[in-house]
Order: structure tokens, then C-alpha cells, then sequence
């Protein structure tokens, strides 16, 4: 069974290729040399003229968990289809529903129908990994994977209070990775979550938490540390204090230095971006923060671009989403403090284009977009559902890709907003080229699926067939064909078969006297035993459907 | 060590240490039933209108009934992660109305959660931080019998904090007084409103001015406050007003202090059903499917509004023996093998008990804590699942 994809034009960063014209051979489920000719070739598909991209990955959506479940419950009003009209219209292609808490087998239907063949939760919560999993198992269609939360964990925090060597953190962030069937590790407001548990409601970057006595600069250096000498491929993955607060572009900017040069990857930088000029003390600091990552290589960033009309925001942040829950739209919204292991808040919001903060966020984002040189080290997300929903993506690579849209879209904002921002000035365009680095090359490379993301000899067969067209959103809301692991499973954007994706996992060694410790913390404090808390490859591969990937760690480094 | 489902707290530190007598550590009164006739030898045996048969005529008779049936309701829903997986896929292609049998209390909850959200935390968080913890309408054994014994009188705790204090608020008959009592707790939190000139000795509710002022004191004093309810014990009226009326309370305390709820669940699985009905459709407890599309509406998908209007009852209780409701139209049960019947269902499908007969996963009150349940005994009795799987492949 060999399928030939016939002429088709190819985009792969990965080995340089811009636009070349070249056949894609694909045999049980991978990329293969031309065969020789002795071969049968079962199918040809004539791509003539037609785009061709690896499958796109989502590196940053939170399609399953705790505070995803808690968003579809609390408003069950989302789940209607919803037409908008002008001006919210443009923020969605044209067959989007605009649902920002989809079910999760529509959260798979969705994605593969704009050609995105993997998403990655990134907030797993460790304690809570089997319910992450149980709904990442029945998202179908898509290959995915979950970032452990540690950092407010009240274990961590008394091993950094008790001055644990570098090895014994590094022992229990490797068997967290292995008990919670996770391929990163994430750090959300670092020591924040833990802090508002006894009451306060701000941490800074070299504040103390006030019970542990440390910093979020040492969490971050004894993480970043961590993951680098385990060899874990994904950088630590860290959402900075002071989310949305006006000025924390500068805890932004001190943050990138807190792991002393070692990866660090700064998610949904757009919500850390913000100054304080202006007379609304709320201003754009896309330049300092664009500046300070051209410079700074070991850092890389996703945006998570907001966009128009409703959403919902689901953060393991309870610290700072008690504070934006003022701001919630509808007025709801749930917090939660969780297991003496994080927590989470789920605020809904309605990002309004005639509203000045909301106007300068989307602004915002874009510039940071437009500013950062390096394709491979800055990627498009909307921390979905948290800018937007993941089904805007189409609307939101157009903005990129078209300067006249952008500048139109633009030129309908607030007009306070429109008076401080640079974007118009802005003239960059992505190309096609810079598309796929940024939303297939870069994030494999990223997190370190060295077989996706490019369309190598010896890739998966996840594939994306574009027409290429004018309107960019229209291109990329609806592929002519999606291939996933050499399967055809969507024809002219309509799902042709269903297929269920693997988990991607990373499984560093470590040391199992580190769970002595562990069990007696358990047996003392938790409400649970220790062989509860861990996942076992069974619960993921059992129902017959789920499969594991464990990726190959790079080599440590000490 | 094994987990019992018996209640809502799912302890997984039970130790078996002989079966006959069974003995079990760990366990409490809940706990110990539940196992003595999960472990208890039975010769159930599928039927179809009260007369014996094998499982293959069994479920073959409930293909026929839920075929010729355009609105099913599948209610009791006693099960757990895997078997609602199986239950939802069942609906779906059989258009059917799903239901809990405890979701009264469940849909409280959702509703004032819906309303205006709610600030809430986990049994770990209780156990270690608690230092103040409120009872609303419930004295929380009669629920979760092991609670105070985990995790209030237990030593071990992260920050070496005092034992709590506990404080309860209208228990038992006194219940109907909430709605009174809570509005002026909330009330009283706001130093400009006149109730708070009112006499000390004034009664609200049947509790003195003083007292709720008390209330209130200790919960602001606290460096973690808990406010515990139980929603199903709310037996009147529009008691989600009632609990939003808690929730409100907390929230506007989390103003300057930690304060958090523990909403009590009531068994059965409902919330193991609650969470997975809501990743799979998109809603939480009480929906249906028309045409492979859900929909949810918390009032008029009740089993109550639907048993008149359904043509065909596919009732499922497997964790505890619980009868069907009286019903015109053909009933299906499937569940626990003590099932006892006033009048023979059309059809009966004794079914293995999650956690006793089979694995499982199953939520705990806390809703962020899933936990596996084991495999104890061998069985004959098929899974939820496995039923269901059965009924959908004759289905077609």
C-alpha cells in the first residue's frame, strides 16, 4: 500500500523547502523514499498547483482537564451556535462556531478540519492526570500531550525551602513526568497559586512566598535547571507572574533571565506585555518585550493572541484571575484552590473592539507577532480558549499574512487604542514559509516530536493539502485534504474517517528512592495514596484506542 | 489497598484482611455494606418479563425495546467513568434523555455555579489548611462518614495549624430555615445594612442575631475558612437561590480573606456522570440527544418530567441496589445483582459492581481527584459496558 501525493508544492522548513515542487511518497503511515518502480503505487492524489504543509501543531490549547470541564459546565449558553455580526464577524472563519468550550470529540473534529493534527495541553495538573488524559483519550482525530504544573506545589516548595540538592528536584520533576504521562513541564505564576492560598494576592519575580521564603526566580532556576540536565526536549514551559496586570512587561522582561541563559519558553507573552503610559495607565511594551527576545536566544515565546467576541479564560492562575474576575462577561466565574498541588480560575470574557485594553491586547499581540525576527522561536496561539478560540486561527494567520486586512481591521479599533500603537508602521508579512516554521517546524522542534512537523523520509504521514488562495483565512480554515499517519481523514474540510491520535509522553530515568519520600508525604498529607496518583500506560491504552508515544529525551547534559 | 465507591470521599487506603467474615480495614459503615454484597456469592441471572435467560437473549430484547423507542430515558445512571462513556454513546444513537438518580442535588449546584460561579477546594487543601470549617444543612457523616477522621482529627498536617473549629447551621428539619438564614449571613457581612442594629437575641431562622454575627467573626478570623454544604439536603423549593446564597457569601469573604466551599456530592456515581456527560456532549447532568446533536435543559430533562412522556425506561443502577421508578412504558434495568423487583422489568441485566467485580474510574466530591477503582473478585456479571456494548451492536 504505497499512496503517491503527486506534484504538490512543498513547504518544509525543516529541510529548506520553500515551495519546491516534489512528490510525497507514504507507506504504512510514514513518509518514504521514491520507491523503486517495482512497486505498486495503490493511490495518486495529483496535487497540481495545490500547498502542501506537515499537519500543524498546536503547542499551547487547553483541550482537556480540570478547568476545561469547568468552562463547558459553567456555560452551557456557549455551546449554541452563534452567528456575530460586523464588526465581532471577522474575528472567525466563515464555518466557525466560535465555540470557546467545544466537547471534546468536537475539540478533535475541529482541529483536523483546519489540518491541525496535534494539540498540547498545557496545564496538566499532576493530581489531576487521569481526568486530563480520560478526555484527551476521547478527543478523536489528533496526536496529543499534556505539560505537568509544578512550581506551587506544596512537595516542590518545601524541598526548594529545605534546600534540596539540584538532583533530588531533578529525581521528582522525572517522576512526575513519568506518573502523569506528560512530555514538558509547565510553571504557572511560580510560587503565586501557592501563595494565594495564604492570602496574597500579588507575587513578584524576586518576592518571597511568604509561608516557603522563595522566590519565583529560584522555582524558575531550579525548573529550567531540572529540565535541562533530565535532557527533556520541551524548555520549561512558564506562564509569568502578574498575568494581565498594566507594567508586568518588566517582570516579563526579568524573567527571561532568571534561568541564567538555560531554555525557557514564556507563554501567552501578549497577556505579560503591558506598560503603564498613557492616560489609562495601560499601554503596549510589544517593543521592549520584541527587543528583549531578538536578543535573548534561549528564550522562545508563544503570543496568545486575543481576538474579538466571546470567550472564556481558564488559568491555573487563581492568584490573578480572582483579581480579573471583576472583569468577567458574562459575571461568573470559578476558582478553585486544588490538592495542595495548584489550583485554577475560569473567568468567561468578552473581548470587545470598541473597548481601549481589549483594542490595544489584540494590537498588542500582533506587534509582538510583526517584531520578533526568528519564526522558529515565536508561535501562533491564542492560549486557547483564553485570547480565543483555536477555530480562529484561519483569521488570525490572515492578519499576519495581510497587511491591507490587518491595517482595515485595524482601523476599526478604539481609537484611544489605535493612538498607541505602532502596528500600522509595521509592514511585515508572513509568508507561507514563515507559517509553516511557526506552526509546524518550530513547535515539533519545540517540544521535540522529531518525526512531525516536516515531511522528512521516515515523518508520520500527518499532512495538510492547501488551494492556495488570496484569502488566507479562507486557505487555511478549509484544506482539501488532511492526512493523518498516511490515512486520508478529511476531504474538502469535512472529516472522512475517524481516527483516534497517539499521546505523546516523555519519560526521563530517575532514581525510585525518590518515591521513599514521596510515600511517607502521601501517607502524612494527601488524601490519597501515592499508587493512586500515578497513571499507568494501561488507563491510556485499555480502551483499545489510545496509544502512547515515549520520545527519546535529548542527551543530558550536566 | 483498594478504593470503595461507597461515598463521595472514594478512600482508597481500605486493606482486605479475611472475606469470610469479611473484615476490612479501613472501611466504615458505608463502606463495609457496600462490600459485604459486592463479596456476597450470587446466582442473578438476566430475565426478560421475569423468566430466566442468558445474556445474548437478554440484550437482544433491549435492542428490540430502545429500536421501536423514539424517546428513551436512561436514567438511574449508577456508574462510573467507563460505563457513562458507554451509556453516552448508547444515547446518542438511540436519541435518548439521560438522567441521574441523585441529580437533584447535582443540578442545584450546577445552576448557582451557572449563575454566578462559585469559589471552592479540595479534601487535601481541608486536611491541611482548614482552621475554620462551616456545615450547611448537612453534619457531613450521615455523607462522607470518614471525613472528621481523615481529615480534621487526623495530626499530620503541612503547617502545624490548630484543629479546626467546626460550626454547623441548619441541620435536619432545621433546613428549611436556610434560605432565611443565609440571606442574613449575607446580609450581616455588610455593616451598613439595619439588621445589623437588631438585638443580639433576635431570632432569623431560629438562630440568634448574635450567633450568625459569631458565624461570621470566626469565619473572617480563619486563615482558611471551609464552607461545607450539601446540596440534596436542600429539600424545598428553588433551593439553588440557597446555594447560590453560599457561594455569594464566600465569594464577597475572599474579598480580604481565604474562604472556600466543598459542595458534598450524593453517590452513586453522580459525579463521575456529571463530568464525563460534560467532555463528551458538551453539558453537564441532564441532557439528550436529538439527531446526534445534544442539548441540555436542567428542568425539563429531569426523569421526573420525563417518565410520562418517555416510550421506553433504560434504568441503570450498578453500584447499589436501587429500584426503578414506576413506569408505563418498557422498562430495562441493569445493575446490581440484589436487585429486587415490585414488578418484573421487561427486561433485567445483572451487572458487575465497579470497584468490587471490575476496574473503573471514578470522581470524588471534590471534582479534580479521579480515582481508579480495582479489580477485587472474579465474577461472572458483565461490565455497564460491556452490556451496552452488546445492545448497541444488535442496535443496528
Amino acid at each position: 500500500m504505497i499512496t503517491l501525493l503527486k506534484n504538490g508544492r512543498i513547504y518544509d522548513p525543516t529541510s529548506g523547502k520553500d515551495g519546491v515542487v516534489q512528490d510525497i511518497y507514504i507507506k504504512n503511515g510514514r513518509i518514504i523514499a521514491k520507491p523503486s518502480s517495482t512497486e505498486k503505487i495503490t493511490q495518486t492524489y495529483d496535487l497540481t498547483g495545490k500547498v502542501v504543509m506537515a499537519g500543524a501543531i498546536d503547542m499551547h490549547s487547553h483541550i482537556g482537564g480540570g478547568k476545561v470541564n469547568i468552562a463547558r459546565m459553567m456555560l452551557p449558553e456557549y455551546q449554541e451556535t452563534k452567528k456575530y455580526t460586523e464588526p465581532e464577524a471577522h474575528v472567525c472563519s466563515p464555518s466557525c462556531s466560535h465555540n470557546a468550550t467545544p466537547s471534546a470529540t468536537d475539540t478533535g473534529f475541529r482541529y483536523i478540519e483546519m489540518g491541525y493534527t496535534a494539540a498540547f495541553e498545557p496545564a496538566l495538573m499532576p493530581v489531576n492526570a487521569r481526568q486530563t488524559h480520560l478526555e484527551m483519550a476521547d478527543t478523536p482525530m489528533i496526536d496529543k500531550g499534556g505539560y505537568a504544573m509544578l512550581g506551587n506545589d506544596d512537595y516542590f516548595l518545601r524541598m526548594l525551602t529545605a534546600k534540596k540538592d539540584q538532583k533530588a528536584i531533578n529525581d521528582y520533576v522525572a517522576w512526575i513526568l513519568n506518573a502523569t504521562q506528560s512530555i514538558g513541564i509547565k510553571v504557572v505564576n511560580p510560587g503565586g497559586i501557592n501563595a494565594f492560598k495564604f492570602n496574597q494576592r500579588r507575587l513578584d519575580l524576586d518576592e518571597n512566598n511568604s509561608h516557603y521564603q522563595v522566590t519565583p526566580r529560584e522555582i524558575l532556576k531550579s525548573l529550567s535547571t531540572a529540565v535541562h540536565q533530565l535532557g527533556i526536549a520541551k524548555p520549561l514551559h512558564v506562564h509569568c507572574n502578574n498575568l494581565g496586570a498594566a507594567g508586568n512587561f518588566q517582570t516579563t522582561l526579568d524573567t527571561m533571565s532568571a534561568s541564567d541563559g538555560l531554555p525557557m519558553h514564556l507563554t501567552h507573552i501578549q497577556f505579560h506585555s503591558y506598560g503603564t503610559e498613557g492616560d489609562k495607565k495601560f499601554s503596549s511594551a510589544a517593543a521592549q518585550i520584541s527587543e528583549a527576545l531578538n536578543k535573548n536566544k534561549h528564550i522562545t515565546a508563544d503570543v496568545g493572541q486575543i481576538l474579538f467576541g466571546q470567550t472564556v479564560t481558564a488559568s491555573g492562575d487563581n492568584m490573578m484571575q480572582q483579581l480579573n474576575a471583576k472583569h468577567a462577561n458574562p459575571k461568573k466565574s470559578v476558582i478553585m484552590d486544588i490538592e495542595c498541588d495548584a489550583g485554577c480560575g475560569v473567568v468567561p470574557f468578552r473581548y470587545k473592539d470598541q473597548n481601549y485594553v481589549n483594542a490595544l491586547q489584540w494590537a498588542i499581540g500582533l506587534e509582538i507577532f510583526l517584531s520578533v525576527e526568528d519564526p522558529w522561536r515565536i508561535f501562533l496561539t491564542t492560549d486557547h480558549p483564553n485570547g480565543a478560540p483555536f477555530t480562529s486561527y484561519p483569521h488570525l494567520i490572515r492578519l499576519l499574512m495581510d497587511k491591507t486586512f490587518r491595517n482595515e481591521a485595524f482601523a476599526k479599533l478604539n481609537l484611544d487604542a489605535q493612538a498607541m500603537s505602532n502596528l500600522t508602521s509595521l509592514d511585515r508579512e508572513y509568508s507561507l514559509y514563515d507559517i509553516a516554521i511557526m506552526t509546524r517546524a518550530g513547535a515539533a522542534n519545540l517540544i521535540g516530536l522529531n518525526d512531525r512537523g516536516h515531511l522528512g523520509v521516515g515523518a508520520g504521514a500527518d499532512i495538510t493539502i492547501y488551494t492556495d488562495q488570496a484569502d488566507r483565512e479562507a486557505m487555511f480554515a478549509k484544506p482539501d485534504y488532511v492526512f493523518k499517519d498516511g490515512e486520508l481523514v478529511v476531504k474538502d474540510g469535512k472529516v472522512a474517517k475517524v481516527v483516534w491520535g497517539a499521546t505523546h509522553t516523555a519519560k526521563p530515568a530517575f532514581d525510585i528512592a525518590v518515591e521513599k519520600d514521596l510515600k511517607d508525604y502521601f501517607d502524612k498529607y494527601h488524601t490519597m495514596q501515592l499508587d493512586s496518583f500515578k497513571m499507568n500506560d494501561d488507563e491510556i491504552t485499555n480502551d483499545g484506542r489510545g496509544s502512547i508515544i515515549v520520545h527519546e529525551n535529548k542527551k543530558a547534559s550536566h | 489497598m483498594f478504593c470503595c465507591p461507597a461515598c463521595g470521599l472514594l478512600c482508597d487506603d481500605l486493606e482486605l484482611n479475611s472475606t469470610s467474615p469479611l473484615s476490612i480495614k479501613n472501611a466504615c459503615v458505608k463502606g463495609v455494606s457496600f462490600f459485604e454484597k459486592a463479596f456476597a456469592e450470587s446466582s442473578s441471572k438476566p430475565s426478560v418479563a421475569g423468566k430466566s435467560t442468558d445474556l445474548n437473549t437478554a440484550t437482544q430484547a433491549a435492542a428490540d425495546i430502545l429500536r421501536k423507542a423514539k424517546h428513551p430515558l436512561f436514567a438511574g445512571l449508577g456508574t462510573e467513568v467507563q460505563g457513562m462513556r458507554s451509556m453516552m454513546r448508547l444515547a446518542e444513537k438511540a436519541s435518548a434523555t439521560l438522567d441521574h438518580m441523585h441529580s437533584e442535588g447535582t443540578v442545584r449546584n450546577t445552576l448557582a455555579m451557572q449563575n454566578s460561579g462559585w469559589q471552592t477546594t479540595t479534601l487535601t487543601e481541608v486536611k491541611n489548611r482548614a482552621d475554620v470549617i462551616l456545615a450547611i444543612g448537612t453534619d457531613i457523616v450521615s455523607s462522607c462518614p470518614r471525613f472528621f477522621e481523615k481529615l480534621v482529627l487526623n495530626t499530620d498536617t503541612l503547617f502545624n495549624k490548630p484543629k479546626p473549629e467546626i460550626m454547623y447551621l441548619g441541620l435536619a428539619e432545621e433546613s428549611v430555615k436556610l434560605p432565611e438564614i443565609m440571606n442574613a449571613l449575607n446580609a450581616l457581612m455588610n455593616a451598613k445594612n439595619p439588621l445589623n442594629k437588631k438585638a443580639d437575641n433576635d431570632l432569623i431562622g431560629g438562630v440568634t442575631i448574635a450567633s450568625l454575627k459569631q458565624i461570621l467573626e470566626k469565619l473572617k478570623a480563619a486563615k482558611y475558612g471551609v464552607v461545607v454544604w450539601s446540596a440534596s439536603s436542600l429539600k424545598f423549593p428553588q433551593a439553588e437561590l440557597t446555594v447560590q446564597s453560599i457561594t455569594q457569601l464566600i465569594s464577597k469573604l475572599n474579598e480580604t480573606n481565604r474562604v472556600a466551599g466543598l459542595p458534598l456530592n450524593s453517590g452513586d456515581g453522580d459525579s463521575s456522570v456529571n463530568h464525563t456527560s460534560t467532555w463528551l456532549s458538551g453539558y453537564p447532568t441532564r441532557n439528550r440527544f436529538v439527531n446526534g446533536h445534544a442539548e441540555y435543559d436542567a428542568y425539563h430533562f429531569s426523569t421526573k418530567q420525563q417518565l410520562n412522556s418517555s416510550d421506553a425506561l433504560l434504568w441503570v443502577s450498578t453500584f447499589n441496589a436501587h429500584q426503578p421508578p414506576a413506569c408505563d412504558a418498557p422498562i430495562i434495568v441493569i445493575g446490581h445483582p440484589d436487585m429486587q423487583f415490585e414488578k418484573q422489568p421487561d427486561v433485567f441485566i445483572p451487572a458487575g459492581i465497579p470497584g468490587a467485580h471490575h476496574t473503573g474510574t471514578m470522581f470524588r466530591m471534590d471534582s479534580s481527584v479521579a480515582m481508579p477503582l480495582k479489580k477485587l473478585r472474579n465474577s461472572e456479571l458483565p461490565s455497564l459496558s460491556d452490556v451496552i456494548s452488546q445492545i448497541e451492536a444488535k442496535l443496528a
